[in-house]
Formats: C-alpha cells, structure tokens, sequence
C-alpha cells in the first residue's frame, strides 16, 4: 500500500475515472458469471478481488487524490467493490449448491450398511441389577460391603442366632467345606446367605452402621429351572438408635420405587427367620398388572400368576440377640435388615423363564443387556 | 401341616359361608404361610353309592383276571335291580360292601362314567379304589371294601367325606405349635376373634402308682413321662372310615387301629405318642442317654448303633425306642394282619406321652439321619402340658373304637419347671414397631395367644405351655404386631448417616466389567465347582500352589469336590458350551473369586454368641478360611474381527489376551510389564507373563495369550483358543489413584521414524526402553508401527522393528538437526543394549 499523498498535489488519476471503475466492476461480473466451476470461480476472484486485482490496485491510488476528491473517488471504488463481492458470493453459493447437487450425490454411499466388524459385548445382568440396587441405596447414604464366600459357621450361623441344634441350620442346605487333611469338621461352610457380611460390618465399622451386602450365596439346590446353588443376593443391614419396623417397611417401598417406578409397594406378612425378630415376607406390588389381575380372570397376570404381589424376600428387625453377639448393645440400637435373590427379580423384572439361562454363560443372552439394566 | 378345614372346624366356629381361600388370607396375615388350599372332590359327581356285592363271574381268556360283578345298590340307580359291573381287582369278595359309581357319574379329574362294553360285557359303573376317588394311595391300590355295617344305597360321597378343603401350611420353625390341628385353631381362632375349643381340655384322672412303672434317669433330656395301659384290644378292629379319612387328608396311611389313634391324636393336639404292646415290654420303662455302641433295631427295620448322647426309652434288656424320634421293632404294636406271619396280635398297649428336650431329639434325628412326625415335632417345641391330656384322647379312642379297657393306672413322671416369664416395658412393641398401639392393646393382644400378663409399666408376661419360642421381649412384640397386622405398619425413611460411596476395589470391579465388555468381551459368571482332574488337564506343574483345591465335605455333584483356584475351568467350558451352541467368535469373561487353602489351617473354632468376640477371635476365624483374592479372566476363540464389506476378518490371537490385560490394568492404573512367560495351560511359546511393581518389587499377577495344544485336546476347546487371567486384588493394591496431570506443550512436534534390525528373541519392549531412555527428555511419545521378519534381507532370525518417534520441546520450537540428534541417541542406546542395527 503506498503511503498517503501529503503534497495534496491536484493529481489526475486514470485508474479512478468514473468509467474505467465501471468497467473494471463489469469485467469482473461478466468474470464471475462465466465461471462454470468452484475451480473457475476461485480463479476469477483472484484476478478481480485479490491484491492485484485492478479495482484493488485502484482502491490504492485512492490516497493519492487531493482531499476534495477523496471521498468522492473513494465512494464509487467501494460501490463497485461491493457489487464486485456480492456477485461473488453470489455465484460462489450458486456454484456450491450445484456440486452439493451432482457431485456430493455422486458420492452416496448405502449408510444402512451394518458395521458389526467386533460384537459388542455385555455385562451380565444378574450384575448390572445388583449394581443397579446398590446404587440405590449409597445415594441414600449406604456403604457396599463384603466379604467371604467360603465362610466361618460362626459368621454364618451362630453369631445370626441359628445355634449349632436350630433347626433352620439343618435346613439351610449348607457346603461344608473340608477340613485340614480331608477331616470333615472345619467350621468352614459356602456361604448360604450374604448375612455373615453384616455380622462382619457391624463388628468393624462405628455405628451407626448402614451397610448393603451383595454377593453370590451357595446352597445344596440341583440346577434346574427354578433352582441353581449359586445364586446371587443383595442384603440389607441398618443399625442406629431408635429405627423401627415403620422404617424398614418405608426403605423396602423406596427401593421397589426406584427400581420398578412411581406408585410400587411392598407388603409385609408375619415369618420366622432366627436372625430377625419380628421377621416378615416381603412381597411387592405386581408391577405389570398393578393387582388388577386379582379375581379378574379376564385380564389374567403372568409375571405375578394374577395374585398381585410378587413375593421377594425376607425381612424383620435385627434380632436383639444378633446384636449382643456384635457386642451392640440392644438397649441402644435397633435395626432392620432384609434381603433378596437377584435371579429371582431378573426373572420376573425381564421375564427370564429359565434359571439355566442365568447360569450357562450363552452370549445370546447375555450380550441384549448391555451395559447397565 | 395339612389341615382339613372340616377338621379345623370342630375346634372354631367359622362363619359357615367363610371358604377355604378366606380362611387362608386371614392365616396367612396372622402370620401362617398357607401355601395351597387343595380342593377335595371339587369336580367329583355322583352317583357315588354304597353296594353290596351280590355275584362274582371269573371271566376267562384275557391277559389278567376280569371280574362279572352284579351289585346290589339299594335304590340309587332308580331300578333297585343289581347292577352289572365289570371290573379288575380281586381283593373283595361276595357279600363286601363296596363304593360303585354309577353312570353319570363323575370322578376326580374329569373322568365322566357311562355304561360301556368292555371285556365282552357291559359295565353299568365302577367299583371304586381309594385312588380313584382322590382320597389319596393307600398302598393296596386295590378297591375299597367297607366295615360290613355299611348301610346299602347310602351315598358314599358324604360317607367317605370326600369333599373338603385342605390347608397346607408350611410351618416355620419356631411354631412347633401349629404342626397341630389345635395349634392352627387356636391362630384361626384369634384371627377370627372367635373362642377356640380346646381339645386338650379333657378331664384326666390323677396319677396314680398303679401305673406302668417308668424311671427318668435324665430328666433334662426328658421333662414329663406320662404312661397309661389299654387292655383287651379286639386285633380285628380296623380304624373306622372318619378317623382314616382324616389321616390320609393330613397325609398319613391308615395302618392298624392303636397306630392311627396314636397318630390322629398327634395330628391333633401335637404331642407325638407311642403305643408299646406291652406282652413285649419287659418291666420297667426307663428313660436315659445311650451307652456308646448298644443297639436298636428301629420301626423302619433299620439297626442303629447308638451314641451316648443319645436319649432311649429302655425296658429290662436294653433300649426299646430312640425318645422322641421313632420306636423300636422288639415292642412293636402287632395287628392281625401280622398274626399271619405267626405273631400274636397285640390285646394290651402301654401309651407313652413323654416329653424330650429339643436338641436332643434334634441330634439324635441328625446323627442317625431319621427324620420322623415326631421328631419334627420335638425339635420344634411341644407343649409339655398337653402329654397327659393327649394320653387320655389315646386311651379315650381305643376304648370307643376297638373295644379295650383303660386301667386304672395313671403313670406321671414331671421334673419340676417354672413356667417361662418376661419382663417388658409395656411400650416395647411400639418401639420396634413405629407405631403408638398402647398399653391396652399390647396386654389383650398378648392375653389372646395365652399369656398371663401382670403389670403397668413395665410387664410380667408368662407365656403358655404352647409357644416355647417366646423368648424374648421381641417375640412379645412380633405378636402384638402381627396381631395388630404388619399391613398397618406406616412406611418411614430413616436419615442414614453420610457415607462414602464404593471403595476403591468396589470401583475397579466394575470398572473392570465396563472396559471388557466395552472391548466386546461378554460376562458369563461360572460356578465355582471344579474337577481333581483340572490341574492336569491345565497342565499345572507338580508344585504349583494352584493345584492345592478346597475341598467340599457334600459336592453336589462328585465329580468336582473342589473349589477354583483359576476362574479358567469354568469360563473355557462357558465357551465350549457357546461354542457347541453354534457361537463360534467368542470373548468371555468372569470376575470372581478363587481358592486358596492355607499353608497352615486350622478347623474355625466354635465362639459364644453372648458377646462381642474379641479381634483375637476373629482373626483365628479368618486365619481358618481360604484366601480367596477377586481374579478376572477372559478367553476368546474364533474371529475376533468379523470379515465384512470393509475387507477382512482377523483371527483371535495371543495379543488380543494380552490387550485384555491391558485393558484391565489401564482401569486399575497401573503399569502392567509383560513380559515371555512359560506357565501351565498356556502355549510356551505364546505366553505374556504379566507383572506389576509394588514399591519398587515385581509381582506377577497373571498370564496371557494363546493356549497349549494339549490344554485345547483335554477340553475339548476350538483351536487357538486365547486366555488371560490376573489377580484383580493385587492389580487394585499396585494401582495409584491420583494421576499426575501431564504438562502438554504447544510447539511443533518433529517426527522420526527408525526401523532397528535385532535378533529375533529380543523382546520389543526391552528395544523400546532403550529407544525411549536414549532419546531422552525431548521424546514425546513412541510407538511400533511395523514388525517385519525376512531371512534374505535381514539374515536369518533376524527382525525389523519400525518405530514412530516424536520430539517436541516444552519451551521452543525443534530444529530437525535436534530432532535428529535425539533420534540417533536413541538408536545408539539400542544398539548397544539390544545389538540393534539401524536398517538401511
């Protein structure tokens, strides 16, 4: 760019006349016009706007102009120069929308064309759903624990108030693990309940103590449509001053909430577990029929055989005696505690009909549940 | 506990119109598990009459016996004229009165009777089995004849009661109470709020010296003995068609007469009884523990060895019952039908109603694997003050139904007891429960399952004789609840304290899930079951720790007594089993735990309960068990990537396990140094041994990559199958949580590739690290982009590796002579560490 004229010297400038600036603008509008491609059109913008351009190089003898005639020579360079850049523009949108029309279809492609170049793979669901209801239970405020599963009969059983002579011990379908040397008598069983953890969570952490206990569980059970001997549980254990059994009943209906939505409820009838007291059935509303299907033979319910709750687990206050073998004291705390099968609520929250199903490891039906459930 | 409602009945006046389903809703709220409500004869029809067997005409020439039958039915086909019946079974005779169904008829299971030709005759009807009509097996499967009094034509569906309804309750284990019809009255009679009839409240004369003479030399084990002698029993006498209809609704078979009474009068009060013939008790009955090694030959024909825990009942020459649990075979009850085998039938029996300590008879149930009605009872509590009154039922029944004589002797041997009391404040169920139930409502509530409550405040509760589960004060506050009804419990959150979210190792399981099946990996959870062959079939060296197994005591299945102690087994036959479904491009994998025995085990001791064990304690608990760290492991076979129109498929292969690894150790954030390895199921030559440092010393956590051949044949695996496993637990230890931030420069990056020419064994990373050490601290990063092996323009076993490498500087912009500099500093280190040439 030259520097500005300061002789303000009357100087003519053929470059600035009137008629020349017009042709210059027509030229490169006739220019623009004739490009027939994006590659043309670029040439032509460079030949009539770039730095070298004629209405660029007269823009510059601008500042040559005496004052007076400044403005004057400077309002029709820049009139010319717009139209200049719009017709451009103009043509530049006009060339782009036809290659978008012709060339860019010329290079379609089939997007339906799968990709399946690795098979995605899955967490099992008997996983994700414990996962799913532990998390419902740290957003209130509990931790996860754990522990063993091959497991000390104290944890197992003594210590939740089922003695050595209780006739729940018998009946609990125990493994008994081998002792040192193949002798029977190890104290060591496979754990049938994930309750051992809760004895084992009130021994090492402060109380209050709101733990939940998920893990697998074993029980002499043949592995057959309904039954497997490892299977999965997740228990709940809350031990603080004053709780109550009006507490227990609301985190049970809180929990079928969260999982199963708005308006679930949980129903409690009278049962016998050692390590409870009161100890209860927990049943939960039918989250399909909503017990519509109860004497309605018309709309009959699979998931709930229309009796219109869904039996879950068992449930009940912490057994004072449970306590004392924790070394709390029950004159203090209470606590309720309960817990459920996970294959159980898989089957009847997805409609699984066959306990094998869970159990074989078949990557067709696994692989549907993805990530999380 | 199957409870006939027409039984139930008797003791409660139910509403006539209440049904079984009602009665159940009602038990099952009160806190009863009534599981089914079975519907006797719901779809039977008569006619279903009374006949009188008039003719018998033996039909020849078929494959079994047929029988031409004309049956007097009274009036009941319209005709009064014989009826023609043909039918198959043999055990009756002319002159029996028999059940017949007539046409039109209609029995169990939707079985509609005409008269239809069969056996070239007409059968006008049936004679009927007990099978036949629903009343359940009899063990004869012969057809029914009747007591001979048997009015003819009189309807046998009201007769043999075979309409009813049946509750099936299964009975927890603490309501020993309700393995009664007297027990589930009582709980129907408070659910209903209706007065129970008790039929334990029965006059009984006072005992008297005259009895059986019974001497208890362990009155801990047995509390109460109550002893009563009935004579002049007629052996013909069957139990009459009530009582047998009542015991095969509850699920029991008619046997002989003093069988069933002893059995029905069990079935109702609850206390289990035996009748001894006493021509075969030999003086004295005796209560005591067993001398270690006598024996008995029990009711069910099995000789026992006793254990001196054991509790017998014993006459002169030894034991003559195992108490509470089952009879002996010297002082068995004879019937006339015995006397066919050269017995004499039994005339006189001595009736026990004894009453034995719980775990005893739990134990000896155990030991001796006899699981009997009476034991069931024992170990579940009996009421000890019903023994007498259910002796006086027993005596009552035999001489009304089999014509016998009480004596006068009245046998009673108690050990003093104070009945069970327990103090509780009086608000105490409304504590547990949440709710404000009150004084009031608390004491009727606890008056109305029988206890005796004193007290304002603070209450004196003597429980019944019935309920030795209540115990404590929340038993108290169980059925104050239950009572008031659990359905009327609010529902309440409570405040749990703050917590903090999973742990570490919590986090890194799951993360570990997510990235593998992220990495198209699928979770199969095995169980942990394996073989005594599996470490020879994974070609486990003679020392290798994992070939220790723990051992289970009772495997389900023999043929793997042992736990794992690599998730392998089970996760290679989730993929065989894939595999053999048609799935062929496979990646699996498992997070769990594994086995461990330790070096020195010893059995977990037995710890009391009455208070806090002390951290001692536990530790010698856990000392007793396995270790069981959390491993992951993940096998693939077939197509790793599928072919597919962006070109070709490729194969599964070593290095898609060992990225596996590396996927793993990426979440746990820790460096995983792979190294050649040689371990069991894996192929020599294609094994990572992977490894981690723990302040500053190398742990090997696992293995990866292609497995043996010989592993592949012994599983019966696709070839080429691919494995890794790691210690998740020791990769969570070696992992640092809080990564440094890197400090990221924003000067041109100066780009140099170096293709090195190395012996074929040196191991890339190790040409890698002197690369990465040489070039110093302008290297940014380095990678391998090709490996490339050519006898004819390396040599032989000589390798190409390609690496990418690219300088950049934190604070200028590189020239390529220092670029360049830095690169062949690099090479120079390798050279010198690995013998690498610089490839022209």
């Amino acid at each position: 760019m030259s520097a500005p004229n300061k002789s303000y010297d009357p100087v003519e400038v053929e470059a600035l006349k009137p008629e020349e600036i017009e042709r210059m603008r027509d030229e490169a509008l006739a220019a623009f016009a004739a490009a027939d491609s994006l590659d043309a059109l670029h040439e032509a913008k460079v030949a009539h706007t770039g730095p070298a351009s004629p209405l660029a190089l007269a823009n510059r003898e601008i500042g040559a102009l005496p004052p007076h005639a400044k403005a004057d020579a400077g309002k029709r360079v820049g009139q010319a120069r717009g139209a200049v850049n719009k017709a451009l523009a103009g043509r530049q949108a006009e060339l782009e929308a036809e290659r978008d029309a012709r060339v860019l279809v010329e290079e379609d492609v089939d997007v339906t064309l799968p990709y399946d170049r690795v098979a995605p793979g899955a967490r099992h669901p008997l996983t994700t759903l414990s996962e799913r209801i532990e998390d419902i239970f740290t957003a209130m405020g509990y931790e996860v624990a754990e522990g063993p599963e091959t497991e000390a009969e104290w944890f197992n059983f003594d210590a939740l108030n089922i003695g050595p002579d209780h006739p729940a011990r018998g009946e609990a379908d125990t493994f008994f693990v081998q002792g040192p040397e193949g002798r029977g008598e190890s104290g060591v069983v496979l754990r049938t309940h994930t309750s051992p953890v809760q004895i084992r969570s009130l021994l090492q952490r402060e109380l209050p103590v709101y733990v939940i206990c998920p893990g697998r569980v074993y029980r002499t059970d043949e592995l057959d449509a309904t039954h497997t001997p490892v299977f999965h549980q997740v228990e709940l254990l809350a031990v603080d001053e004053g709780l109550t059994m009006a507490d227990l009943k609301g985190t049970l209906d809180h929990m079928v909430q969260s999982l199963f939505g708005e308006g679930m409820k949980t129903r409690l009838r009278p049962n016998f577990f050692p390590f409870t007291e009161p100890s209860a059935e927990m049943d939960m509303l039918c989250y399909v029929c909503k017990g519509d299907s109860v004497g309605n033979p018309d709309r009959p319910c699979r998931t709930c055989s229309s009796e219109g709750w869904i039996e879950l687990g068992g449930c009940g206050m912490v057994n004072p005696r449970v306590l004392t073998a924790c070394g709390v004291d029950p004159q203090k705390y209470s606590g309720f505690a309960f817990g459920f099968g996970i294959e159980r609520m898989l089957m009847f929250r997805h409609n699984v009909e066959d306990m094998r199903d869970m159990v074989e490891g078949d990557v067709r039906f696994t692989r549907p549940f993805g990530m999380e459930i | 506990m199957r409870v006939p409602l027409s039984w139930l009945r008797e003791y409660v006046e139910l509403p006539a119109t209440e049904t079984g389903r009602d009665v159940q809703a009602k038990l099952i709220s009160a806190g009863l598990e009534v599981e089914t409500v079975e519907q006797l004869g719901a779809d039977l029809k008569g006619p279903l009459v009374v006949g009188r067997v008039l003719t018998i005409e033996e039909l020849e020439g078929f494959k079994k016996p047929i029988r031409f039958c004309t049956v007097d039915v009274g009036g009941a086909n319209g005709t009064g004229e014989p009826q023609e019946i043909v039918c198959g079974a043999r055990n009756f005779a002319v002159g029996d009165k028999v059940v017949v169904v007539l046409p039109g008829a209609v029995l169990p299971g939707g079985f509609a009777i005409s008269a239809r030709k069969t056996y070239g005759k007409t059968s006008h009807g049936m004679i009927c089995s007990t099978d036949e009509l629903g009343m359940g097996d009899d063990g004869t499967h012969g057809i029914i004849v009747l007591p001979p009094e048997t009015e003819t034509g009189r309807d046998a569906i009201e007769l043999l009661e075979l309409v009813d309804e049946v509750l099936d309750i299964a009975v927890t284990a603490n309501r020993g109470d309700c393995l009664s019809i007297r027990g589930v009255a009582r709980e129907a009679a408070i659910a209903y709020g209706l007065p129970l009839r008790d039929p334990a409240l029965i006059d009984v004369p006072a005992p008297n010296a005259l009895g059986h003479p019974v001497k208890i030399s362990d009155p801990i084990g047995c509390d109460r003995f109550t002893a009563r002698t009935v004579t002049g029993l007629s052996p013909e006498v069957r139990s009459p068609i009530w009582l047998q209809r009542r015991l095969q609704k509850v699920g029991m078979r008619p046997i002989s007469l003093a069988v069933d009474v002893t059995n029905y009068v069990m079935m109702e009060l609850g206390q289990p009884l035996h009748a001894y013939d006493r021509s075969l008790v030999r003086g004295t009955i005796g209560v005591r523990r067993a001398q270690e090694g006598e024996k008995i030959v029990t009711l069910d024909g099995t000789a026992r060895t006793l254990h001196a825990e054991d509790l017998v009942i014993t006459d002169e020459r030894g034991p003559i019952g195992l108490a509470g649990v089952m009879g002996g075979a010297d002082t068995e009850i004879a019937d006339h039908d015995a006397t066919a085998n050269g017995t004499d039938a039994t005339t006189a029996v001595v009736i026990e109603a004894a009453h034995f300590d719980a775990v005893s008879v739990a134990r000896t149930a155990r030991r001796h694997k006899l699981s009997s009605e009476a034991s069931r009872r024992f170990e579940r509590g009996v009421d000890p003050q019903a023994a007498s009154a259910a002796a006086q039922r027993t005596v009552d029944l035999l001489v009304l139904l089999a014509g016998g004589t009480a004596e006068a002797g009245v046998t009673e041997v108690i050990a003093p007891s104070a009945p069970h009391t327990i103090t509780v404040p009086a608000d105490h169920p409304d504590r547990v429960a949440g709710v404000r139930y009150g004084r009031e409502t608390v004491v009727r509530r606890l008056q109305e399952v029988g206890c005796d409550v004193y007290g304002q405040d603070e209450l004196i509760v003597t429980v019944p004789s019935w309920r030795p589960d209540l115990t404590d004060a929340n038993d108290l506050a169980e059925e104050v609840i239950r009572l008031e009804g659990y359905e009327n419990l609010p529902s309440t959150l409570p405040r749990p304290r703050a917590g903090r979210g999973l742990t570490h190792r919590q986090r890194l399981h799951r993360r570990t899930g997510r990235a593998l099946a992220g990495a198209g990996f699928v979770e199969a959870l095995n169980y942990p079951f394996v073989g005594e062959q599996v470490p020879d079939q994974l070609g486990l060296a003679a020392d290798d720790p994992a070939r220790r197994m723990v051992r289970l005591v009772n495997p389900l299945n023999d043929e793997e007594p042992a736990l794992r102690t690599t998730l392998l087994p089970g996760l290679l036959a989730a993929l065989r089993r894939n595999d053999g479904r048609g799935s062929h491009d496979l990646a699996l994998f498992e997070t769990g735990l594994v086995f461990h025995p330790r070096e020195e085990r010893a059995a977990a001791v037995h710890l009391p309960v009455d208070r806090r064990p002390t951290d001692e304690e536990t530790a010698a608990l856990d000392a007793a068990l396995p270790e069981q760290p959390r491993h992951v492991a993940a096998v693939l076979a077939g197509a790793r990537e599928q072919a597919g129109w962006w070109g070709a498929g490729r194969p599964a292969g070593w290095s898609d396990a060992v990225e596996s690894a590396r996927t793993v150790a990426r979440e746990a954030g820790v460096e995983l140094i792979v190294r050649k390895g040689r371990y069991g199921p894996w192929h020599p030559g294609r094994c990572a041994e992977l490894a981690v440092a723990v302040d500053g010393t190398e742990q090997v956590v696992g293995h990866a990559g292609e497995l043996h051949p010989r592993v592949l044949k012994a599983l019966g695996l696709p070839e080429r199958t691919c494995a890794m496993e790691l210690d998740l637990d020791a990769l969570e230890r070696a992992g640092d949580d809080t990564l440094q931030a890197p400090r990221i420069s924003t000067f041109p990056v100066a780009t140099q590739d170096v293709a090195l020419v190395v012996d074929r064994p040196v191991p890339h990373t190790e040409v890698e690290a002197a690369l990465r050490e040489g070039a110093g601290e302008l290297l940014e990063s380095i990678r391998l982009f090709d490996v490339y092996e050519n006898a004819e323009q390396l040599g032989e076993g000589r390798k190409s590796l390609a690496y990418a490498l690219r300088f950049r500087s934190a604070d200028r912009t590189l020239t390529v002579d220092e670029a360049s500099a830095a690169r062949d500093a690099a090479v120079a280190l390798a050279a010198e560490r690995t013998g690498a040439e610089l490839r022209a």
